[in-house]
């Protein structure tokens, strides 16, 4: 087991250095970084100076050893835009996609994995049907038609839920969030269903189709034979060996979410950091696209490393086996 | 072949999602011929004409179906020429990333060890990441444009198709036919596209229905966002995007119409999508 999760960091750690010059490729490989910074029609001194100040005279590799003596101690640069530093802009939005990723997450974990194991159980059913066709038609549409189908049926035509915006933020345990004021509540509820939709749709797929297959195997048989509950086969015997694929489902899709956020941040004014990257390309602002960039892959290893961890402990033959 | 027709057709969405989907191509391939106007000729528009409600007559003597944009565009037209750019870009950027992933993956399968540990590597690590986030970045360091998004498209697809092919092929590769190739002195090229993808293609057929529906939304959905297509070449996300603005002001049309068209769009691919996957389970 521990041999088995210091593999799994070792190769998170790779992907992050890998990560790197990815990024250093992109900020100073790829066209002059001065000319997003100063009106290239400056005088040749100005130029000169601001290159020597941000030290883009320098051969590569060792401008390459400065930027990973800055990425070490947390320093990812500068905002173009702004001047402020490029990782704190983004913590600061963070929170928010946070929020807004894990309401999404709830919702589509409660009405996903009942409604999957029900379409799964019964497929020829209404209900079956109906959670197929809703998920197929989900899964093909991508997400800012359904941001804007919300936005015209609950904001303009019914007018009940706000366009946009967080709304009042209130403290639970000191915490700053949306979910403490009813105006805040209704402020994430638009969004955070915009986002759940895809997790959603995958849910009631995954758990449908997994049910299914397990339905066909033989322990299924017996337990029916032995005389047990249709309760009791369906939520013991079948939940447990879906439970890995589900988890594992879980963590990619939480961090699918976190990049999904850019689309229904900008749709719906959510103050995130899908927001900041949006306003960041469009305004190339190297700097914190590259940051937000490796946060995102930070962040993505750790999810996996953990789903992963998980997995292990809940199927011995995983770790037996030393990897997928 | 005319068989698998037969048996695709007995779902009834299916064949929905097939004619839909000729007739949307159709509508695409023949966009100069249907339209009432070309929606980039600047004589041919009028800005005084703008945003009429649809079924309006235009001074011209034929009727706006669907209504005028903000410019004052046919919006049945620009509809049109906009499915025709939203197809294409993703059949080409789909096209790129086959032709890669097919390489990478009979390469992989082909020659095993460390090709296929390196190769499968890159491939991991681009599936790491979902699509839309590669795309962003791409696009971010690469710059807008009609090659930029292709170049995004592609490169946040081959991986898909790389490890589709690759499984099939890993299967295939250990099979009596291949040694017996082998043995023939057929050279490493022939064997792995005139035996080994051959017989590996059937899973791939589905993949590439499906990532050429995801190609159109990828692309609909960088349009939208303003980091896609140029205003000069207004796909259905960017039509969607510049009506957007006018949704508040009970101007739906403009919105509306080409996010239906785009629905319709996804929905017969994934539809035909969906029924092939079927198709290939023994369940099905």
């Amino acid at each position: 087991m521990a041999s088995y999760v210091l593999k799994r960091i070792l190769q998170g750690l790779f992907l992050i250095w890998l990560m790197s010059i990815v990024a250093f490729v992109a900020i100073y490989a790829l066209g002059n970084p001065i000319t997003a910074l100063i009106n290239p029609n400056s005088p040749a001194d100005v130029i000169e100076r601001v290159t020597r100040e941000l030290g883009l005279d320098l051969p590569l590799h060792e401008q390459y050893f400065r930027f990973v003596g800055n990425l070490l101690r947390g320093d990812l640069g500068q905002s173009y835009v702004t001047s402020q530093p490029a990782l704190g802009l983004i913590l600061e939005r963070f929170p928010a996609t946070l929020e807004l990723t894990l309401v999404a997450m709830t919702i589509a974990a409660a009405v996903g994995l009942p409604l999957g194991l029900y379409a799964g159980y019964r497929p020829q059913s209404l209900v079956g049907r109906g959670a197929s066709a809703i998920s197929m038609v989900v899964l093909s549409l991508p997400s800012f038609w359904t941001a804007l189908a919300l936005i015209i049926v609950f904001s303009i035509q019914a007018r009940v839920l706000p366009t946009g915006g967080r709304g009042e933020i209130g403290f639970i345990f000191g915490v700053p969030t949306s979910l403490a004021t009813l105006d805040g509540l209704r402020h994430v509820l638009l969004p955070a269903l915009n986002l759940s939709a895809f997790p959603m749709a995958l849910f009631i797929r995954l758990t449908a189709s997994g049910v299914q297959e397990t339905l066909h195997a033989t322990f299924i048989r017996f337990a029916r034979a032995k005389g047990l509950t249709v309760r009791r086969i369906l939520f013991v015997y079948v939940l447990r060996n879906i439970v890995v694929p589900v988890i594992t489902v879980i963590g990619i899709v939480f961090g699918v979410l976190l990049a999904f956020a850019v689309v229904t941040e900008t749709i719906f004014a959510w103050p995130g950091s899908g927001r900041l990257i949006i306003d960041s390309i469009r305004s190339s602002d190297r700097p914190v696209i590259i940051a937000y960039l490796m946060f995102t892959v930070t962040i993505f290893i750790v999810i996996n490393l953990t789903v992963d961890v998980i997995c292990a402990l809940l199927d011995p033959r995983i770790s037996l086996q030393g990897g997928k | 072949m005319l068989a698998y027709l037969k048996r695709f057709l007995a779902l009834p969405t299916a064949a929905l999602g097939l004619v839909a989907l000729v007739l949307l191509a159709l509508a695409a391939i023949f966009a100069p011929q249907l339209a009432n106007q070309n929606p980039y000729d600047l004589a041919s528009i009028d800005i005084l004409s703008s945003r009429l409600p649809p079924g309006t007559a235009s001074v011209d003597g034929y009727i706006h179906w669907l209504g005028t944009d903000d410019q004052g565009r046919d919006l049945l037209s620009a509809v049109l020429y906009g499915l025709r750019v939203s197809l294409t870009v993703a059949l080409v950027a789909t096209s790129i990333a086959l032709v890669i992933g097919v390489v990478a993956a009979l390469f992989a399968s082909y020659f095993g060890g460390k090709v296929d540990a390196i190769l499968m590597r890159l491939v991991d690590l681009q599936l790491a990441f979902p699509s839309i986030l590669t795309a962003l970045v791409l696009v971010a360091l690469l710059g807008t444009g009609l090659d930029k998004v292709i170049i995004a498209i592609t490169l946040s697809q081959w991986a898909y198709f790389a490890r589709t092919l690759r499984s099939a092929a890993m299967v295939e590769r250990t099979k009596e036919y291949i040694d017996a190739a082998r043995t023939l002195k057929f050279s490493s090229s022939r064997i792995m596209f005139r035996h080994l993808l051959p017989n590996s293609v059937a899973p791939l057929a589905v993949v590439i229905v499906v990532e050429i529906a995801s190609a159109i939304s990828l692309e609909a959905t960088l349009s939208f966002l303003g980091v896609g297509l140029p205003i000069t070449e207004p796909s259905l996300g960017l039509l969607i995007s510049n009506g957007y603005s006018y949704m508040l002001a009970q101007q739906y049309w403009l919105s509306v119409y080409p996010g239906l068209v785009l629905l319709l769009l996804l929905l017969s691919v994934n539809l035909i999508g969906e029924r092939m996957r079927q198709m290939n389970n023994p369940w099905g």
